[in-house]
């Protein structure tokens, strides 16, 4: 073969070995910015960007390694424009901390809760069931875009608060705020759909 | 030393997940889980979930 067909089929065999990612590229970015198109779109820059250099892997499992650190970039990159160019906060996102608590606290009986949490019993054995996971991608879906980025980036992601308050322009207590929101609330909708002991 | 109430307590749950909490305020989580069966699956279950996310089905490596 002359040089330029050992490019081309160069370049057809990297495309065959970065395409066989895709799929787990694609789950990762949908998981993380639970939008379709703008998954599809990052996965396709980070495919891209593969092609451009992705020389001297010894292995698939290093070259999806690499890959996966180029779509965190990007998915960060999309979560600190979505941030900085937010609409007003959602109703959910600007409720005063009192009528959050108010949910799950009771005022008038010194701030316990309404409903004591119950107990999971082994809650790990439900993280085989396909339908734990459905209710619990249900229950995510309930997070508002800015709880969600934050909930996203400190628990999939594994930033620390300084990190996401760098990138998304907010304080650490707006973090710590958030993150609670988002926990409370999965929590209980978790123990409401899932663990409730039916009674 | 002041007790924490159910709802301070939640708050405080959810932030030693993001950052160190003090001794003071240690001291104080401990006396209320003590006596609280409540907050305690609370705690559990905060654990719980936190390890639980990470074990995503999308997340999954191994594709054959």
């Amino acid at each position: 073969m002359d040089a330029r067909e050992t490019n081309v089929s160069d370049a057809l065999a990297g495309q065959d070995q970065l395409a066989a990612h895709r799929d787990y590229l694609y789950r990762f970015a949908l998981l993380h910015l639970r939008d379709d198109s703008r998954a599809q779109d990052v996965v396709q820059e980070t495919l891209l960007a593969g092609m451009e250099s992705r020389s001297g892997f010894s292995g698939r499992a290093q070259l999806r390694t690499w890959l996966t650190g180029i779509l965190k970039h990007k998915i960060i990159d999309v979560f600190r424009r979505q941030s900085r160019e937010a609409p007003l906060q959602t109703e959910a996102e600007a409720e005063s901390e009192e009528d959050f608590a108010d949910l799950y606290f009771n005022p008038k009986d010194r701030d316990h809760w309404h409903t004591f949490p119950t107990t999971w019993g082994n809650p790990e054995k439900s993280l085989e069931q396909k339908r734990f996971w459905e209710i619990f991608d249900a229950c995510s879906k309930e997070m508002p875009p800015q709880i969600a980025r934050v909930f996203t980036m400190r628990e999939l992601m594994g930033l620390e608060t300084d990190e996401i308050c760098k990138e998304l322009g907010i304080t650490a207590n707006n973090c710590w705020v958030m993150l609670y929101r988002a926990r409370m609330n999965l929590r209980q909708c978790l123990e409401t759909r899932w663990f409730g002991n039916s009674s | 030393m002041q007790k924490l109430n159910c709802k301070e307590v939640s708050v405080l749950l959810s932030q030693t997940e993001d950052r160190r909490i003090s001794l003071l305020e240690r001291l104080r989580l401990r006396a209320h889980l003590k006596v609280c069966v409540g907050c305690m699956n609370f705690q559990r279950q905060l654990n719980f979930l936190r390890r639980a996310i990470r074990q995503h089905p999308a997340l999954k490596d191994d594709d054959e």
